[in-house]
Formats: structure tokens, C-alpha cells, sequence
């Protein structure tokens, strides 16, 4: 039994409600509202420092939040509701929880010591019990589709930062995800590499898959995103689509920042 | 990628422009090459004093150098070593991973266990393990200040061979444990969370993921403690644990040709741990793969970007 008592199909993916969190005296989330629909691409903007990695990183329990509640589907990562009780979640039990929620890193964090194949298959074989030739038939597929065929045999080193933030989001689609996080995913790369990953990205968007992406790149964002949220010390600023947010912005704060960066 | 052509290093045919750096040739460094043969003549000397040296009584050290007792005080010298080091490998890890665990009563566990073994003399330890039937004539699992379940006699348990196991082992676990977990930490953090984010257990994680990585740099400093380990078992021969160095005291008490038969234990310490200098660096090699960043990408056409 989970939280949801709701029996009509819901096509919000992602809930938040009033999340908090803290390092020690420092609030870098106060009070973050947000839904995400299926299907939907939510592009989140805002300064550095402004909470919205830390954010992403709450949705799957790589950060622990203080206070608030973020569903998954039917799940909150990290926690279990049992007669009564919200228990704080076991490894294994988190572990299980994160099945289905495919994550991007700004630093790739591909294995190094494995081949691209090897790290793509890694986790549906060794984690999802997938056999392994149908893993390795699906992940050749991803490769092609991230345009990396040849590379399958490379190891991460020999690839450049573009190909392996590719190979990184081959990865994550490997384990068959509903909802994708991409936490600032082209910020270390040189600018000429930067347009292969976001192409990426953008098919991805189209194919209808649910995306949260923290980012600075405003392009993307105008182009690829279903709707945009700024967020600014630690609070959502203002949200709405990309064309009225990034072009007509109510908000003095995203303003600015708009003024900054472009 | 931009990549230079290696093939395209044309002639600089006008001199004007300077002249084609492939023609260069180092100068000849006269003091260099001077030094150079001095050291050799002087280390080819030294050799020949040990060689021709009539006290070396070399004819003796191969007498001795295959005699069974010596080649049987070999075999305990290396079977000791390799238990030794894999038990000390193992409590070692289990060590350092308490070490970094976020629980103060794992980690203070191992920080004092660490202190303890590695603050005082192997040779101290190993005749405090000897004699344990001292301290506790009877070695018993009870509960904690409960009744007893099982028990057995402490001078029975407590051979030469079983107090050299737990000495060295124990030993050498403190000092595993600190080089592992230098490796564990030397890895970026980044690995663990992808790790995790991809739904590995921590134990999945670090036996797929950290610890292959840890390895690179658990290797080197784990070499070093093998071949201390190799001659750190000739303090067992204070135990009456008949090992390399304890064979060939045997046999030079007895025929009082002292030198030639300590390099017969030299010889053998040295064949030993040339070998595993050589088997060191292929496991490094090993576990070096994926960082061999200009040897395995081919000069070819860098692949077309998709736009």
C-alpha cells in the first residue's frame, strides 16, 4: 500500500510540496511547490546558488530534504508509508525506490574503468536482473540513437566531453526510465560541444519522455521545454511557458538574470 | 577533435622560415657520459669484489642454496606470507570500510584497532600471540558475562604456525586497512553518487564501481607491504617457526659457515620479490585500463558529429 488513495489516473509524474532543506544554517530551499506532468519537459532556471540542483537531487534522495514531501508516482524516494507510520527508507528499499528515475551529471560520473557498453549495460543487468544480450541489443540501440555507434568498445577517457555526456544519457535511458533528471548537463563542456548533447536532449523532449533539466542554457530552454521555472534563493520566482517567461518576464528577479545570460 | 596529421609534416624547404625540427639531434653531454662510466666501472668493481670475494664462499652457497630443509623453509616463508597477507588484505578492508562508514562506533572501532596494531613493535605482537595461554589459558565463545558455549584449550590452539598466522595477519590488517582506504577515498565522489542514483545497494556500488577504481592507487603501496611481509616472516623464527631465515640458522649453527648461508636466505628473498615486482606490474597495467588515453585512440578522422 502506498500514500495515493486516488484511483483516476493522474498525469502529474512529479509532486513537490513545501520542500526545505538546509546545510547547517545555510537554507538553500524555502518552500519549493511543483508538479511535473508525463510527458512534460520542465526546464529550471536561476542563478547560481539559487537551489536548483539541489532541488533536482532531492527528487531521487541523492540529497535528504528537511521538511516537505516529493512524490514519484505513487512513490516518495527515501521514505515508506506503512500503517500509519512514514519510515525513513532502508538502501535496498531506497535503491528499488530509484528504478525508473534516470539522472544526468554535470561531471558525466561515467565508470572509467569500464568501456561505454559496459557502462550502459551495468546497471539493467546488474541491478534490474535484465539478461545481458538484451541489455547489450538495447544498449547498441541507445548508442545509435545518441549517434555513438563506433564508440561502444571506447573507454570514457578517449571520448570528448560531448560524447560522453552522450553516452552518459545512453546510460541513464539503458535503465528504461519515466522520468529523466539532467542536472546542469552541458556546464562542463567547451561551448563548441555543447550543441551535440542539447540536440540530444531535444529528440528526447519530443519523444515524449518526462524531463527535469537544471541548466543555463537558455536556448534550450526556449526551444525544448514545455514550460519554464526560475527559481532564486531557495523560492520559485515564476514558472510558465518559455515564451512568456523568458520573453515577457513578470519578475524584476528573472529579469536580471535574463539580462545577464543572454 | 581537432587532430594534427602525423603525416603531415612537410620539409621546410626555405630556410627563411626557420628549419624543420625533425632534423634536430640532442648535443653530446660530455659530463653526462663521463658520469655515466664512472658509475659503471665503479658498480662493475663492486661486483666483482663481492663475486671473487673467497669469504662469499660462493661454492658453499650453492651447496646450500637447493638442500630441502632450505627449500621447505621457503615454502613455509611463502605460504605464511600469502596467508598472512590475504587474511590482513580482508580484515584489512572490512577495517577501512568501518573507517568511513558514518557509524562512530564502526569507525572508532577501527581508528583504535589501527592504533593499537600499528604502534607497537610485529616482533612484540608475535611473542604476545605465542604466549596468549598466559592471559587466557582457555580461548571460549560465551555470551558477553553469560554462560559458556564452547571452549578450547589455548596451548592447544596456539601452534608456532597459528600464533605467525594471526600476528602477521592482524598486523598487516592495519596497515591494509589504511592504504585501502586512502584508495577508497582517492576515488571522485561522483562515482558513488552515480552509483547510486542508477540504484546500486553501497555494497554493489563499491565492488563494481569504487573499488576497481580504488585499486589504482591500493596497488603500488600493497607491493610494498607484500615485500616487507615476505621479510617481515623471518620474525617468526623467534617463534621457533622453522621459515627461510630459521632453516638456514638451523644449518649454520651446525656448520658455522655463517655468510654464505645468509646468502642463500638473501638469494631466495630476492628471487622471490623480483617476481612479484614483475607480477606487480602487470596487475598495475590491469587496472590501469580505460586511462590509457593516447595509446588505444587511433589517429583517424575524428567521427562525425551529429550537428
Amino acid at each position: 500500500m502506498t500514500a495515493s488513495e486516488k484511483t483516476s489516473p493522474d498525469p502529474v509524474l512529479v509532486r513537490a510540496r513545501d520542500v526545505h532543506k538546509a546545510y547547517g544554517d545555510h537554507e538553500v530551499l524555502k518552500g519549493i511547490d511543483m508538479d511535473v506532468r508525463v510527458g512534460e519537459t520542465v526546464v529550471i532556471l536561476g542563478p547560481s546558488g539559487s537551489g536548483k540542483s539541489t532541488f533536482l537531487r532531492c527528487i531521487n534522495h541523492l540529497e535528504a530534504m528537511q521538511k516537505g514531501s516529493i512524490l514519484v508516482g505513487e512513490e516518495q524516494v527515501g521514505y515508506v508509508w506503512r500503517n500509519g507510520t512514514l519510515y525513513r527508507a532502508t538502501p535496498s528499499q531506497i535503491a528499488r525506490q530509484r528504478r525508473g528515475i534516470g539522472m544526468v551529471f554535470q561531471q558525466f560520473n561515467l565508470y572509467p574503468h569500464m568501456t561505454v557498453l559496459q557502462n550502459i549495460v551495468e546497471a539493467p543487468v546488474g541491478v534490474y536482473g535484465e539478461k545481458r544480450s538484451e541489455a547489450e541489443a538495447y544498449a547498441h540501440m541507445l548508442l545509435k540513437r545518441v549517434g555513438l555507434s563506433e564508440k561502444a568498445n571506447a573507454y570514457p577517457r578517449q571520448l570528448s566531453g560531448g560524447q560522453q555526456q552522450r553516452v552518459a544519457i545512453a546510460r541513464a535511458l539503458a535503465i528504461r526510465p519515466r522520468l529523466m533528471l539532467f542536472d546542469e548537463p552541458t556546464s562542463a563542456l567547451d561551448p563548441e560541444l555543447v550543441g551535440e548533447v542539447l540536440a540530444t536532449m531535444r529528440d528526447l523532449a519530443q519523444s515524449g519522455l518526462t524531463m527535469i533539466v537544471v541548466t543555463h542554457e537558455i536556448s534550450f530552454a526556449r526551444e525544448a521545454a514545455d514550460r519554464v521555472i526560475f527559481m532564486d534563493g531557495g523560492r520559485i520566482v515564476e514558472e510558465g511557458p518559455p515564451g512568456r517567461v523568458l520573453v515577457n518576464p513578470s519578475h524584476p528577479r528573472t529579469r536580471a538574470f535574463l539580462n545577464r545570460v543572454i | 577533435m581537432a587532430a594534427i596529421n602525423p603525416s603531415g609534416s612537410a620539409m621546410v624547404a626555405d630556410p627563411s622560415a626557420g628549419r624543420d625540427v625533425a632534423l634536430a639531434v640532442s648535443p653530446a653531454n660530455h659530463v653526462r657520459r663521463g658520469l655515466t662510466a664512472i658509475v659503471l666501472l665503479l658498480a662493475l668493481h663492486m661486483a666483482w669484489l663481492i663475486v671473487a670475494n673467497e669469504a662469499f664462499q660462493w661454492h658453499v652457497v650453492f651447496n646450500w642454496l637447493f638442500d630441502p630443509s632450505v627449500m621447505q623453509g621457503l615454502m613455509v616463508t611463502l605460504g605464511l606470507t600469502v596467508v598472512a597477507m590475504v587474511l590482513g588484505t580482508v580484515i584489512g578492508l572490512v577495517l577501512a570500510i568501518c573507517r568511513l562508514s558514518g557509524s562512530r562506533i564502526a569507525s572508532g572501532f577501527a581508528g583504535l584497532y589501527i592504533w593499537f596494531f600499528r604502534g607497537t613493535p610485529m616482533l612484540v605482537q608475535l611473542i604476545f600471540w605465542y604466549n596468549l595461554a598466559t592471559l587466557f589459558p582457555e580461548i571460549a565463545i560465551t555470551i558477553p558475562f553469560g554462560p559458556r558455549l564452547i571452549g578450547w584449550d589455548t596451548n592447544a590452539l596456539i601452534t608456532p604456525l597459528t600464533a605467525a598466522i594471526v600476528g602477521l595477519a592482524l598486523n598487516e590488517a592495519a596497515y591494509m586497512a589504511e592504504i585501502i582506504r586512502a584508495g577508497l577515498i582517492s576515488v571522485d565522489p561522483g562515482q558513488n553518487e552515480a552509483a547510486q542514483a542508477f540504484g546500486m545497494t553501497r555494497q554493489r556500488a563499491l565492488r563494481r564501481i569504487i573499488i576497481p577504481q580504488a585499486m589504482r592507487s591500493i596497488i603500488p603501496p600493497t607491493g610494498n607491504q607484500l615485500i616487507s611481509m615476505i621479510k617481515g616472516t623471518s620474525l617468526v623464527s623467534v617463534i621457533a617457526m622453522n621459515d627461510l631465515l630459521y632453516s638456514v640458522q638451523a644449518i649454520y649453527n651446525r656448520t658455522f659457515e655463517i655468510i654464505p648461508l645468509l646468502m642463500v636466505a638473501v638469494v631466495w628473498y630476492l628471487f622471490v620479490t623480483s617476481i612479484l615486482n614483475v607480477g606487480q606490474s602487470y596487475i598495475e597495467a590491469y587496472y590501469a585500463r580505460g586511462d590509457r588515453r593516447g595509446e588505444v585512440r587511433p589517429a583517424t578522422v575524428p567521427d562525425p558529429e551529429p550537428a
